[in-house]
């Protein structure tokens, strides 16, 4: 009696834990579907004119995505200067000046941005930007996108700063450091890996934002000059060319895919590998 | 003993002057200034995102009302807008992720929480994460190109085993309420992977032992002493990805068929409340279309604001007890 139980309780055993393995397999291997399927599909799609040429017209085979690259690249660029700095420093006051009800109330603040959709982002600098100047453009797309690079600086600087042992800080002020003094020669130092990982992982994440573009830096078919026009950047040209009917459009779509993700991931590798070579000295 | 002695030596080394100057912009200030200047940005930013949708939703708001939600015409040339189908469609299809991807990313998370050895764990969390990291915009390539042609596979079987209940009736063309929540839950899975990963780590150890050592096997173990106690935790990972999916923009877009209806089958194409901003915003003539958009904007402004917050008090609540 006892032994017929025991056989049904490991097979249960055998069976559900089996079970929680194929999951695991189910979703390590879709990541790996992703990336070998992109692989396959946008490095046969890559030639010199993707990066050299500009977009043809509807209907015509060849061209490239020249200005969607540099597009982006701007877009990407004016998001970091002002992303950047106002989350880091949001940060640092967060961990080493602000009192508790203050940080707990801008800690809520930035969660609260950081889980407002991105859609919806476009949405607000579309009205703080397009809907005044009637027009769309650049600058626009990279305000979006700085939004969004905020919260996630905010965070990653304080917990980075956070994880700076306390008594480097007092010995800092021991020797006669001012406050400032402290953060700026000990604090910040001790903690540069994580800062730099954590600011590389924010422009990853965002360099894939597609919706708060669609209706800020719009869509381009030449060069953008200057800041104050619409421009082409490459994962609103990924969604344009996807939806296409154009055989040679989805192939671009594929090329300009995987140039996204082979941006996206090698940020991520190395700024992953940076943490866990720094993490284990600054806990 | 030195301190009495090097106190007057400074004090007379620096001059008054320099004191009162360095007093007042002795960098503390001024650094504390710009710090704190830059953390209220952040609320000047969050505030002026709800005066912004507020305001300019003002129009439709003033003209629908409540009404706003609770009809379903969607007539951009008769000035007659009503949110529901795209409510529907987002709430539809991101439930229909979670039923899907709850199981696996669960199973998947007490695999790398309680079987595989952590080195193993790591490595697979690591590629994991990557997936998360993937643009939702790459997700929705994939999705037009590769899985929704998949997905023509799965769809007779469905039919035939689920065809009576309804929802899996009708013809299946391929862009659909369906597709969208499959490639809704390819992107959402990682989240409850790795956040559920974590809070299963949390547990302490002495629980698991304790129910080995009175004879339960691993799965028992895992099953009824170590789940139920993360299960708060757990449940806050699923509303992380629920808000996550809500807002779900380009993948949805690209995939769920773009039709503003209440359709009874999954089979059928729909509409979401991203993907309609994201195809008709930049198009919308005239201020009260625009102003429609902004108020559906601002209706999912609130539902993620809420599951965040839900989220968030919930996975508190369980590191906390942890902690205890």
């Amino acid at each position: 009696m006892t032994g017929e139980l025991s056989l049904r309780r490991k097979s249960v055993n055998l069976v559900m834990l089996g079970l929680t393995g194929l999951c695991t397999v189910v979703a390590v291997g879709l990541l790996f579907f992703v990336l070998g399927y992109l692989l396959y599909q946008g490095g046969s799609s890559l030639n010199l004119d993707f990066f050299t040429k500009l977009p043809v017209p509807t209907g015509e085979m060849g061209g490239g995505m020249a200005n969607a690259l540099i597009g982006s690249a701007k877009v990407l660029l004016l998001a970091s200067v002002i992303g950047v700095p106002i989350g880091l420093l949001a940060g640092i006051y967060l961990a080493e000046w602000a009192n508790p009800t203050y940080a707990s109330v801008i800690r809520f603040v930035t969660d609260l941005l950081n889980g407002v959709p991105s859609i919806v982002i476009g949405i607000f600098a579309y009205s703080l930007t397009v809907l005044k100047a009637k027009h769309f453009s650049t600058y626009a797309g990279g305000l979006a996108l700085s939004v969004m690079m905020i919260p996630i600086a905010l965070r990653s600087t304080e917990e980075f700063l956070r994880a700076v042992p306390n008594s480097m800080r007092e010995g800092a002020m021991a020797l006669g450091a001012t406050k400032s003094r402290t953060i700026l020669t000990v604090v910040v130092p001790a903690a540069i890996r994580g800062l730099i990982s954590g600011m590389m992982l924010n422009l990853a994440r965002v360099s894939g934002e597609t919706a708060p573009l669609l209706f800020t830096a719009l869509n381009n078919q030449f060069w953008s000059p200057g800041w104050n026009q619409p421009t082409a950047t490459l994962p609103v040209q990924i969604f344009t060319y996807a939806i296409s009917p154009y055989d040679d459009l989805h192939r671009q779509a594929w090329a300009a895919g995987f140039m996204l993700l082979f941006f996206v991931l090698m940020i991520n590798i190395t700024a992953r590998t940076l943490v866990s070579r720094g993490g284990t000295k600054a806990r | 003993m030195a301190t009495p002695a090097t106190t007057p030596v400074s004090q007379a080394r620096v001059p008054a002057r320099a004191s009162a100057f360095s007093r007042l912009f002795s960098g503390d200030s001024i650094t504390y200034a710009v710090v704190f200047l830059a953390a209220l940005t952040i609320l000047v930013i969050t505030g002026m995102l709800v005066l912004q949708l507020w305001t300019n939703g003002a129009l439709s708001r003033e003209k629908f009302g409540l009404s706003f939600l609770f009809t379903s015409k969607w007539d951009p040339q008769g000035g007659d807008f009503g949110a529901l189908p795209f409510i529907f469609g987002t709430v539809v299809t991101s439930m229909v992720s979670l039923i899907i991807a709850v199981p696996f990313g669960v199973g998947a998370a007490i695999f790398l929480a309680e079987l595989a050895s952590p080195k193993a764990s790591d490595a697979m969390t690591f590629l994991i994460e990557l997936l998360a990291a993937v643009p939702s915009v790459i997700f929705g390539l994939i999705g037009i190109f590769v899985m929704v042609p998949a997905l023509n596979v799965i769809v007779p079987f469905l039919r035939s085993h689920f065809g009576t209940l309804g929802i899996f009736s009708g013809p299946f063309y391929g862009p659909s309420l369906f597709s969208a929540s499959v490639v809704l839950a390819v992107m959402i899975a990682p989240f409850i992977i790795s956040v559920s990963r974590e809070v299963l780590l949390a547990v302490p150890r002495d629980l698991r032992e304790a129910a080995l050592a009175l004879g339960a096997t691993r799965w028992e173990a895992t099953w009824q002493i170590v789940v139920p106690y993360a299960k708060t935790g757990i449940f806050g990972s699923v509303f992380l990805a629920l808000a996550r999916a809500l807002g779900e923009t380009m993948a949805v877009t690209m995939v769920v068929g773009n039709t503003p209806q209440i359709a009874k089958s999954l089979l059928a194409p729909g509409y979401s409340i991203a993907a309609v901003i994201a195809n008709e915003f930049s198009e919308a003539t005239g201020d009260l279309y625009t102003s429609a958009l902004i108020e559906l904007g601002l209706v999912l402004f609130g539902l993620t604001i809420i599951l965040n917050g839900a989220a968030r008090f919930l996975i508190a609540a369980t590191s906390d007890r942890i902690k205890k």
